[in-house]
């Protein structure tokens, strides 16, 4: 009898594991309570809270010009574009919570450096202009793989992106308006925004990723259909959608050597600089300073008192009635 | 008997009121705003958010209706940006710095009790624009006074800790309340138009209503003397102009541009 028992186990592994990729192959969704290979869970565990960073943690660095705008519109404007971005963050935990990741590990696991997050968000935003690049390219940029994740494998997670969509093309669209005034405007605005162009192009092509032969986890996250197309395939998309919108702003691209391929039908990119771009990516132990994730820190610590008195007068108002049933 | 007003006087004088009340809801709005990313947890970034959205939204409203009663072309951008510490007539209890929650959470239930009564009463106000931005700000208002109620009864009723903090930013604050009920002869000559609100005539609402929710949060009132006025004769503490500096400095350091 014993000899047997490990064996039927790793059998209905295998028939499980089959049955699963066949799921996914059709396209089918895989829902909370269902069984799911162990690196799947994994793998989408690290996407979903690299995401819920991303909303949560990219709330900061637009959320520090809120108090300069330059008119009021703006200002209505960037607060609710921010106030989206937290509420992407709640759906996000929401999604994560129907996968056993409580809200409580992911913030802590931020706050203790376990868990890395993009330095990109810490990336100083320094004009105006900044708040225009960052939601024509780097809001436009995770567009372009929040559309694709609408039909990634995990119900809760694409259903999550369906609704995060149409918001973020609000997010784009602002940004995109914010550099047309500046293109239209003064020679000071002019160059203003093709200083934040300069400065923001690079990065939002590093969000797609590593480039594909030297991306780990792109196999098989792309036959989990976590991720429905290669980085490279979709920085491409983002970069022939880009030459088009940079023309209509009359400004100069920040890639010199930019050409269209008549062959591939797509536009060539020049001097990606991919060592200094994949070190955004990877290396967030050379990132010195993490200003944001020290700031995410202070606040919490802050805000300890006010979530410890919400419990202590939830405890009471139990007690009182428990007091009265009595 | 009120005295003869001009035509043209009175609505110089609404102006005036507009913009005030347009510079109450511009300045809280702003300090609110400084809220987003440093709340206790991201549901009260949101709900912080939505209130400053709402606030700056008003001030909007009332300024593009003072600009509409301008002679000189102005903008709801030119009351906002191209007007100095002496020229805004907030009371001062608006641009008090954000402080600690409790600072927040209690400026916030002084300010919702007195603008839940104040519009109400605005809503009848003789001049109709005055009343439809009144009549769509107290909707706003009422969930705004049911979150800084909810918020004092717990934070008062809650910890050593919480129920302290609340009693120090209640005795802060207390000295700065006292200028919403006072009105400068502007704006006794619009209550007797029945344009502007007689905010003398909300007190004792206003008091009883603070009251009960401070019982109920086992907080109590302070019995200092102190009062600060000054507000809306533009006499104005030192936060005001540091404030306008952050909030005016692109606008004014590149003039004319459209943005
Ligand atoms: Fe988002
Ligand atoms: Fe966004």
């Amino acid at each position: 009898m014993l000899p047997q028992t490990p064996k039927k186990t790793a059998d209905t592994e295998k028939q499980k594991r089959a049955l699963f990729q066949r799921k996914i192959d059709a396209g089918q969704k895989i829902e909370p309570n269902e069984w799911m290979p162990s690196e799947y869970r994994e793998m989408l565990a690290y996407q979903l809270t690299q995401k819920i960073y991303t909303e949560t943690i990219g709330m900061q660095p637009e959320s520090c010009w809120v108090a300069r705008t330059p008119t009021l519109q703006r200002k209505v404007i960037l607060l609710a574009k921010i106030q989206d971005e937290g509420g992407h963050g709640l759906y996000l935990h929401g999604v994560a919570e129907t996968a056993n990741i409580p809200r409580e590990k992911i913030t802590a696991d931020l706050h203790s450096g376990k868990n890395p997050y993009s330095c990109l968000l810490d990336y100083f935003i320094q004009t105006w202009g900044d708040i225009g690049a960052i939601g024509w390219l780097i809001d436009g940029a995770a567009i372009c793989i929040q559309v694709s994740l609408q039909r990634t494998s995990y119900g809760p997670y694409a259903r999550s992106m369906i609704r995060i969509c149409k918001e973020e093309n609000f997010h784009q669209r602002q940004g995109y308006q914010i550099m047309i005034a500046l293109a239209r405007g003064s020679a000071e605005q002019r160059k203003m925004a093709q200083d934040s162009l300069n400065r923001w192009y690079w990065p939002a092509l590093m969000i797609f990723g590593l480039p594909d032969d030297q991306a780990s986890h792109l196999k098989d996250s792309m036959k989990y259909k976590l991720q429905l197309y290669s980085n490279d395939t979709l920085r491409q998309k983002f970069i022939d959608q880009t030459v088009p919108q940079i023309e209509y702003l009359g400004l100069e691209h920040p890639d010199k050597n930019i050409k269209w391929n008549e062959e591939r039908q797509h536009y060539d990119s020049g001097d990606i600089d991919w060592n200094k771009l994949s070190s955004i990516v990877k290396a967030h132990s050379s990132c010195h300073a993490r200003p944001r994730l020290q700031h995410h820190r202070k606040v919490h610590a802050e805000g300890s008192w006010v979530r410890e008195a919400q419990h202590a007068y939830r405890q009471k108002q139990i007690q009182r009635k428990l007091n009265a049933a009595a | 008997m009120a005295p003869q007003v001009a035509k043209k006087d009175l609505s110089t004088h609404t102006l005036r009121y507009a913009v005030r009340l347009g510079d109450d809801a511009l300045i809280l709005g702003q300090r609110l705003s400084e809220w987003v990313s440093c709340a206790p947890f991201l549901e009260e970034d949101i709900a912080l958010a939505n209130v400053a959205l709402d606030y700056i939204g008003r001030a909007r409203m009332y300024y593009q209706y003072a600009a509409s009663l301008s002679p000189h072309h102005k903008s709801e951008d030119d009351f906002a940006f191209l007007r100095g510490e002496r020229d805004f007539e907030n009371y001062l209890i608006n641009e008090l710095p954000r402080g600690d929650f409790a600072d927040t959470i209690v400026r916030q239930l002084i300010v919702d009790i007195y603008n839940f009564h104040y519009l109400s009463a605005l809503r009848h106000s003789k001049d109709q624009a005055l009343a439809a931005i009144a009549d769509k700000s107290h909707k706003e208002t009422r969930y705004h006074l049911r979150r800084s109620r909810l918020w004092t009864v717990r934070l008062g009723d809650g910890t050593e800790e919480s129920h302290q903090r609340m009693q120090r930013a209640i005795d802060e604050i207390w000295g700065y309340t006292h200028e919403l009920f006072t009105q400068d002869s502007l704006e006794q000559l619009l209550v007797e138009k029945n344009i502007a609100v007689d905010t003398a005539s909300l007190r004792t609402q206003w008091f009883t209503d603070i009251s009960a929710t401070f019982q109920e949060a086992t907080l109590t009132l302070p019995d200092t003397e102190w009062a600060i006025h000054g507000g809306r004769k533009g006499y104005h503490t030192e936060y005001l102009g540091r404030l306008l500096s952050e909030m005016q400095f692109l606008h004014r350091s590149y003039p004319g541009c459209q943005w």
